[in-house]
């Protein structure tokens, strides 16, 4: 028996009966030798029993007719079903009904169309270029923590911003021009994640690439060149997502590093 | 066939509802637009996976959102340990506090994992799933908030420990 090897985990899945035979009778051993543990763990099952009890009754609540009319497919799903004629005729009025709605939706929408900005001027609230420029100043001076995980792991770092922005992104190299990858971060865009990316060269110089995928309102873009401040950004927006390269570099440096960062996230 | 399915889930989302909230209106209402939203996404759900599972993957995830509208700074105190807050209760120290309003207590976190064990015995992979959690945050979850609520039912306070008695 190994009782110094007994969890927290392990007294857990004893209260819920998750544990092997061999496994609970060890955890018994070290309850039976640990009183106050064993006090502890039974404040749990009784918690346990008491929580079932009290909220027992529910389950044999009647239910109300709002739920209990939701359990029965809403009348469009119905209506598609292609062996029912009259479901079928009934379904074709639904459609016409949409499409005076639609017409009167898209006529209250013109109306209205001068009243609210429409998306694309919001988004420029904070366009590409500036947001990666900002990131940039505020990440690229940081000696101790210039990112969140080194290019040591890229491997987990390349998982992590894929699985965050809900697409594959993955560091261009940029050897070729003398930069290397120090690694990157997950950071907070207009409307959801964005990735950057951190490079440096032999002289410490940095540049950040930013990959934004929340790009909804903008049509895509040639090459852009912007300049906040002391900055100098390379942008382009491709679909859903944004690209820009930012670094205290003059323009024709930049615009090499960005024309092989486009060659190799255009055509891997 | 789905109709049945979700119809013999209800009484199940409600209990669960009820506990998560602790008020019956509130309650019904987030079952409610868990029904609608299943039906309007019921493509999404896999024949013969776990009908439940994916109800209260939707309930979750209306539950997040509605916390997340109504108090974006607020949330997400499970990994801190800061103090339960308690009224002040140096009257009724003895008063045994029943269970209902000590789960009130914990971080909407710890409650809803507490209740997926306790209500729907689900497996701790079961509600990984169902939360969208690694397990490894379920059993943080659990042991959190069963020595939490733990303490809430006798009573503590912060400063029991200071208290000098002969």
């Amino acid at each position: 028996m190994n009782e110094s090897a007994i969890t927290e985990a392990d007294l857990h899945a004893y209260v819920d009966a998750a544990l092997s035979e061999t496994r609970r009778r060890e955890v018994e051993a070290f309850l039976a030798a640990h009183p106050e543990e064993a006090g502890r763990v039974r404040v749990y099952q009784a918690q346990k029993q008491a929580l079932r009890a009290v909220f027992k009754p529910v389950l044999d609540e009647p239910l109300p007719e709002n739920l209990r009319a939701l359990a029965m497919p809403p009348p469009m799903i119905v209506a598609v079903r292609p062996n029912r004629p009259f479901l079928a005729r009934w379904s074709l009025q639904r459609i016409a009904a949409g499409f005076l709605i639609a017409l009167v939706g898209g006529v209250a929408g013109w109306l209205a169309h001068g009243q609210y900005p429409p998306a694309e001027r919001m988004a420029s609230a904070s366009p590409l270029p500036r947001q990666a420029a900002i990131a940039h100043v505020v990440f690229s001076p940081d000696v101790r923590r210039p990112v969140e995980i080194s290019a040591e792991h890229e491997d987990q770092l390349v998982a992590w911003l894929s699985k965050r922005l809900g697409t594959a992104v993955r560091p261009p190299k940029l050897g070729a021009l003398g930069y290397e990858l120090i690694g990157g971060r997950l950071l907070p865009g207009n409307s959801g994640p964005v990735a950057q990316f951190m490079y440096h060269d032999a002289t410490g110089q940095r540049l950040t690439l930013y990959v934004s995928s929340e790009n909804t309102a903008n049509r895509d873009t040639a090459f852009r060149f912007a300049q906040e401040g002391p900055v100098n950004v390379f942008y382009w927006i491709d679909g859903k997502f944004g690209y820009a390269i930012s670094a205290g570099i003059d323009k024709d440096n930049l615009a090499r590093v960005a024309t092989a960062v486009y060659a190799q996230v255009e055509h891997p | 066939m789905e109709s049945n399915a979700i119809l013999t889930e209800i009484p199940r989302l409600r209990r669960y509802a009820r506990a998560l909230l602790g008020d019956r209106a509130a309650a019904d209402d987030l079952v409610q637009d868990t029904l609608e939203r299943a039906w309007s996404r019921l493509s999404q759900w896999r024949v013969g996976s776990d009908m439940r599972a994916w109800l209260f993957g939707i309930m979750h995830n209306l539950r997040v959102d509605q916390l997340r509208r109504s108090t974006p700074p607020t949330q997400s105190i499970d990994e801190g340990d800061f103090d339960v807050p308690t009224r002040p209760v140096q009257a009724d120290r003895l008063e045994v506090r029943d269970i209902e309003s000590s789960l009130s207590q914990l971080p909407d976190e710890q409650r809803e994992v507490l209740l997926l064990v306790a209500l729907e015995e689900m497996s701790y992979a079961e509600i990984a799933a169902t939360l969208g959690i690694p397990v490894g945050t379920v059993m943080s979850r659990l042991s959190r908030g069963r020595e939490r609520l733990r303490l809430v039912m006798d009573g503590w306070q912060p400063t029991t420990k200071l208290r000098v008695v002969r």
